[in-house]
């Protein structure tokens, strides 16, 4: 059963996505490990390391999408699971410097030392054995997902206001982590790891070999994903997104599906944070700040909600454009960003990958059809007191947005 | 040698102080003991303290104080003694008596007069019975303070004297706190101690009760007892008093919230729209105030006092333009799709952020207070702050403003028919779209005005706005969207919770506690404190 269900998954879309994530996966690995630095085709390893994150934040970004795209759930606290599952991670990794820190406490992390503690805390406990902390990547995102989920879906907090707290979720736990006495380093966060399951981070195949990882993680959540939202449970998952009491009142249990998508979503988003942490070297409160939170979300506008594929390749396109701004001209990211945001929101509303599909539909229908009158796809829907908005925004683009407001009542 | 030296001098001072000597007189008096500083070892300089002491003349006490500070030198040429501050490799001196410039000598014909923490001591006691008969009250208030702290028994001769010849009843009243500390101290006799214990008691604040608690642990019988009741009467007062001050520091907190939330109820309640960049438009708010009061200090030093009223109508303006801006470039596309305007408004804040910090730079801007917002008063035992207390007044001015416009002007009439249902509003003949405009220009312009009063108490940079958007995200969520009685409610309510938690848990706790408990209250009340009732809620 489970594995009809994965199977559902695959078609021709995923396989070409799939079959194009593996050859990043083999290739830039190869390219940095087995190609000479004299050649062209060498990747260097910062690039490893930098993609690895990338592929990081595609996880997170697709975890983002899995409750928005398709559940209508705007989650603008998704970077507070992210930074728990990297801080579990980075837990392990701390512990795994063992007696090499600046202090040589073979038990107490240094700012532990630092700040005359002289036990461990009961929550830092397993940590030094990896599948604890693998364990706990998942299990404590999961885990407060759950109790907000079930607090929240039950009490139908929804749309803006769902927003709102969830946004209060991660600025609140970003208070929390910069406090020095609460047991996770303070805002300086934890740092100078040395070690993965006694590979030396720093070396260049455990860097590829975290990128394989990440590519696979990537790989695997996309199939689950895609298992999810095409099946029937996906779409129930659609029929909340577009019109939440209909579907109540036919008599599904919305708060359920909606605790379970979400739950599931936070434990990819923690993932994606326990991938990323190695990588980078660093986890400290800031990723919790809800800044970031909204960041990803652009990234899922940006290439287009509710496809999966968008996600991924938003949060890609939208890094490496931050990278290379920031490089270049780093006063710039900031308006790019913003503008970037403005421009998908009023002309794109379905993003990179939405837009496309939707004009390739668009041009299926055009060569079936005899008349060629509506050109450009579906009718152009005006918001309701816009009546001028059509003239300036025609265009495949403007079709009736996946909005997550209820349909009209009245 | 020299005690005989200042034997003389005390002869001298003897004859002078009978006669009615004017004020040059009287330094013509006073300056051989002056010099006589220079003189001799600690003892000796000490002797001579106190024979400066005993002519009871308030203008030694800024020698005493130089004498104090290690600022006292004498001219190694003809041993007169002044006040000297170095100024690069000469000395600039100041005649000590008659505070007039003396000229300036070079390094090595001056020598520094020596004093040791004994002498500071001895010279600390002398400035306090020289000071305590000053013609200034407020020299004689601090002399005053200065006993009551020190406790210091052998003033208590200085004491009486000078309370009987005290005229000014609040610095009496200081007075005699002071002595009642000084009783406290000493080995009195039971009853004169009793009558302390009653007036510490009767003044009632944490200094006193410091007293008391020491009194209580170090005597016996009656005046233990008397201190010990007297000590559970000050604390249940000070619990209360902490109490009001408390409740004070949460009505400004309140006030700050109120101000930064206002206008995004107005935007939210009236049109539904988030806007994330209303922090942004408070941010513009506090740098309109930066640029007046820059150019006010380069034009127009004497409008400083005003800057702020000259701030208040233009940062009304630069921010409501800009909302309008906002609104018809923007938001008007995207009517009824709440979270994507929520997106949109995210892009704008972050374009505003950098446009400042390309501007202004992204260090923090320094805004003045003007005279009139600095200082304190106190109320009882509670401190309150000028700037505090017009800030809060300025809230509820605005906020009364804002409930004129919205119920008296037909702009407020548009502006809730709107609000209460679009379509018929629009079917009536009013122009939704403008009023969608102007309500928005409205809501982005009071949180420019919000800009400026908290340019008063925050840092101005451009992650102002970022500090207060979800701070006010909160106060609108938890009063209730679109009811600005809520927002005030909201407001207070959570300045005044995080106040009274700060103390058992910390500031960072306290806020984290608060959201947390919105979170939790959400899910009871899903549409906040005071909801909107009605069809067009749902929608």
């Amino acid at each position: 059963m489970m594995t009809s269900f994965l199977f559902r998954a695959m078609d021709a879309r995923a396989g070409i996505f799939l079959a194009l994530l593996a050859a990043v996966i083999l290739l830039v690995p190869a390219g940095n490990l087995l190609v000479p630095e004299s050649s062209p085709f060498h990747v260097p390893t910062y690039a490893v390391a930098l993609m690895g994150k990338y592929l990081t934040y595609a996880l997170l970004a697709l975890s983002v999408d899995l409750v928005w795209g398709f559940c209508g759930i705007l989650s603008l606290g998704h970077a507070a699971f992210f930074a728990l599952g990297g801080y579990a991670m980075g837990m392990y990794l701390m512990r795994q410097i063992g007696s090499r820190g600046v202090y040589g406490d073979p038990i107490l992390p240094d700012f532990m030392v630092f700040l005359n503690w002289d036990v461990l805390p009961w929550f830092w406990y397993g940590f030094d054995m990896f599948w604890f902390a693998a364990l706990m990547v998942v299990l404590v995102p999961g885990a407060l997902a759950f109790v907000f989920g079930w607090f929240a879906f039950r009490s139908r907090v929804t749309g803006v206001y769902l927003s709102i707290i969830t946004q209060a979720l991660t600025y609140a736990l970003l208070l929390a982590f910069f406090r020095n006495d609460m047991g996770f380093g303070g805002n300086n966060g934890l740092t100078d790891f040395k070690d993965i399951l006694g590979f030396d981070i720093q070396a260049d195949t455990t860097r590829a070999a975290l990128f394989a990882a990440s590519g696979i993680a990537l790989g695997l959540c996309y199939i689950i994903c895609r298992a999810i939202t095409r099946s029937k449970l996906g779409k129930v998952l659609v029929a909340v997104r577009d019109a939440e009491s209909r579907t109540r009142f036919l008599g599904y249990r919305v708060e359920h599906y909606k605790l379970f998508v979400w739950t599931i979503s936070a434990m990819m988003a923690g993932i994606a944070g326990a991938l990323y942490v190695p990588q980078v070297g660093i986890i400290n409160p800031g990723e919790f700040a809800p800044a970031n939170s909204i960041e990803v979300v652009i990234w899922v506008a940006v290439g287009g909600r509710g496809t999966l594929v968008g996600a991924i390749l938003g949060a890609v396109l939208v890094n490496f454009a931050k990278t290379w701004f920031t490089a270049v001209l780093p006063d710039i990211w900031l308006f790019a960003l913003g503008g970037l945001f403005v421009v998908v929101t009023l002309f794109l509303p379905k993003g990179i990958v939405g837009t496309v599909s939707q004009g390739w539909t668009a041009l299926k229908q055009r060569k079936v059809s005899a008349n060629a009158e509506s050109g450009s796809g579906t009718p152009p829907t005006a918001p309701p007191q816009s009546p001028a908005a059509p003239a300036n925004m025609a265009g495949p683009a403007k079709a009736k947005p996946l909005s997550s407001e209820p349909q009209p009542a009245e | 040698m020299s005690f005989l030296k200042s034997i003389l001098v005390l002869l001298c001072l003897a004859v002078l102080s009978n006669t009615s000597a004017s004020a040059q007189d009287g330094n013509d008096a006073l300056r051989p003991l002056v010099n006589e500083l220079a003189n001799g070892k600690f003892d000796e300089t000490q002797r001579q303290v106190e024979a400066l002491k005993a002519t009871g003349d308030p203008t030694v006490a800024p020698t005493l104080e130089a004498l104090s500070a290690g600022d006292l030198y004498v001219r190694k040429s003809d041993g007169m003694v002044f006040i000297a501050q170095r100024e690069g490799k000469s000395y600039n001196l100041t005649d000590p008596l008659t505070g007039e410039e003396a000229g300036t000598a070079g390094r090595r014909e001056v020598k520094k007069i020596k004093v040791n923490n004994r002498l500071r001591r001895v010279i600390r006691s002398a400035l306090g019975s020289l000071t305590l008969q000053a013609p200034d009250p407020e020299v004689r208030l601090t002399a005053a303070e200065a006993i009551f702290k020190a406790q210091d028994p052998e003033k208590l001769e200085a004491l009486d004297e000078a309370l009987a010849a005290e005229t000014d009843d609040q610095v009496r009243t200081v007075m005699e706190q002071a002595r009642a500390a000084a009783v406290l101290n000493s080995d009195l006799d039971e009853s004169d101690k009793l009558e302390a214990v009653q007036t510490l008691s009767d003044m009632g604040n944490r200094d006193a009760l410091s007293l008391l608690i020491a009194a209580q642990s170090a005597s016996t019988g009656a005046v233990q007892e008397a201190a010990a009741s007297a000590v559970a009467k000050i604390e249940k007062s000070i619990a209360t008093w902490d109490a009001a001050q408390n409740i004070w520091y949460g009505l400004s907190l309140g006030s700050v919230l109120l101000l930064a939330a206002i206008g995004l109820a107005i935007t939210f309640g009236v049109m539904g729209v988030i806007n994330m960049a209303h922090g942004e438009m408070v941010m513009i708010g506090a740098y309109v105030t930066f640029v007046v009061q820059e150019l006010i200090r380069t034009s127009a030093p004497g409008l400083f006092d005003y800057s702020l009223f000259i701030a208040l109508p233009l940062a009304f303006a630069t921010s409501g333009l800009i909302g309008i801006g906002i609104e018809r470039g923007v938001i008007r596309w995207l009517y009824g799709r709440p979270l994507e305007t929520l997106l949109a408004t995210w892009g704008i804040s972050l374009i505003l952020q950098q446009a400042v910090r390309s501007i202004f730079g992204p260090t923090n801007r320094e805004v003045g207070n003007p005279d009139w917002m600095s200082g304190a008063f106190e109320i009882g035992q509670m401190t309150v702050t000028y700037n505090r207390m017009w800030i809060i007044l300025f809230a509820l001015l605005v906020f009364a403003g804002l409930i004129l416009v919205l119920k008296k002007t037909p702009f407020g009439l548009y502006t809730r028919a709107v609000t209460q249902n679009r379509r018929m509003a629009a079917s009536m003949g009013i122009r939704t779209p403008w009023v969608d405009a102007l309500t928005f220009g409205l809501g982005s312009g009071i949180a420019g005005i919000a800009g400026v009063a908290l340019s008063q108490i925050d840092n101005v940079s451009p992650n102002l706005g970022q500090g207060y958007i979800i701070d006010s995200f909160m106060v609108v969520v938890f009063g209730g969207v679109g009811n600005l009685w809520g927002t005030l409610v909201g407001a207070m309510t959570l300045g005044v919770v995080n106040k009274f938690l700060e103390p058992y848990a910390g500031a960072v706790l306290a806020k984290i506690l608060v959201l947390v408990f919105i979170i939790l209250f959400i899910q009871k009340r899903p549409r906040g404190l005071f909801a909107l009732k009605g069809r067009a809620v749902e929608a």
